[in-house]
């Protein structure tokens, strides 16, 4: 270890904790955390679509028709993508790669950027059908198909709410890793001292697995795709 | 990378399962597919493998919460039916 190297370690370390170690393991715990009531807000959610599923399924039914499986599949696809590129950041950081960290925190940026434009294009969609709750809602086809549009509306609501609160962490974790790429570049990480990209890695993992469970959950709803 | 090819063919599964009728088992399948991607992703890209026993802990017991938030919302809702209320 060059003396800069032991200079940058000891800057690193707060006074409160033995050494690196001990402070990398609370950082990681304290991310983790953080995730867990993560969890239990996206949880409360689930929670009122499982309900209303339950309660409204036909309408569920409905209202999913009109997802488009492709764009939501791609999505899906494109996440898990960025999830990859970020793990492999994550490693690159552990192994002192500055330059390809910065690289693959880059391209996960790209990646997510990706999503957030495939989901406005659906969001522009749904929006230019009047399938946004409130007074200009509209859902044609609920009478031919045996259900109430108030009930379809519900599946919107949800629609909006859960992919929306998604989009937001998205933004948010674009947000995040164009902080740790910026600082990245200017060298503030090392092998030794790497946890705002493990943590934020983290949360960009976190945001994937949501996802992974609203694409069947809201697209994937019943076989009879597009009627 | 075997991780994300494992993902990326699941999540052709879980489309492609979707197509099929199943009935109720539809749900069921694309709920573990989901479930067996998640737990991939939680333990292999959020490291939880390699972790220490005490964020093994925390995060088994947060999975644990979220199902009894889940499954005893559904015990009420679910079986709301079953029994016809007198006074309504």
């Amino acid at each position: 270890m060059a003396a800069s190297d032991i200079e940058i370690a000891e800057h690193n370390l707060q006074h409160h904790f033995a050494d690196m170690d001990q402070q990398r393991e609370t950082s990681t715990f304290g991310m983790w955390l953080f995730l867990v009531t993560e969890i239990m807000f996206f949880g409360g959610l689930f929670c009122a679509y499982l309900v209303y599923r339950a309660t409204y399924y036909q309408a569920f039914v409905e209202g999913s028709q009109t997802m488009n499986i492709w764009l939501g599949a791609t999505n899906t696809a494109v996440l898990i993508c960025s999830s990859l590129s970020m793990a492999m950041a994550v490693r690159c950081a552990q192994l002192d790669q500055r330059k390809m960290m910065v690289i693959l925190l880059i391209v996960t940026m790209l990646f997510g950027a990706a999503f957030l434009g495939i989901k406005a294009v659906e969001y522009h969609e749904h929006w230019t059908h009047h399938q946004f709750p409130g007074p200009n809602f509209q859902f044609e086809g609920a009478e031919a198909a045996g259900v109430s549009p108030q009930n379809v509306q519900i599946y919107f609501s949800l629609y909006w709410a859960m992919t929306g609160l998604h989009a937001l962490h998205m933004i948010i974790g674009i947000g995040l890793v164009t902080w740790i790429t910026i600082a990245g570049a200017r060298g503030h990480y090392s092998a030794d001292y790497y946890s705002p990209v493990e943590n934020v890695g983290l949360y960009w993992h976190f945001v994937d697995l949501v996802w992974i469970y609203l694409f069947p959950l809201l697209y994937l709803i019943s076989k009879k795709h597009g009627g | 990378m075997g991780i994300w090819a494992v993902l990326m063919v699941l999540t052709g599964v879980t489309v492609f399962a979707s197509f099929i009728e199943l009935g109720d088992l539809n749900i069921v399948v694309a709920l573990v597919i989901a479930t067996i991607k998640a737990t991939l992703v939680v333990l292999f890209f959020m490291h939880l493998y390699y972790s220490s026993k005490l964020t093994k802990v925390t995060v088994v017991a947060a999975v644990f919460f979220l199902f009894l938030l889940l499954a005893l919302s559904m015990t009420d809702y679910l079986t709301r039916h079953w029994l016809t209320n007198p006074m309504r």
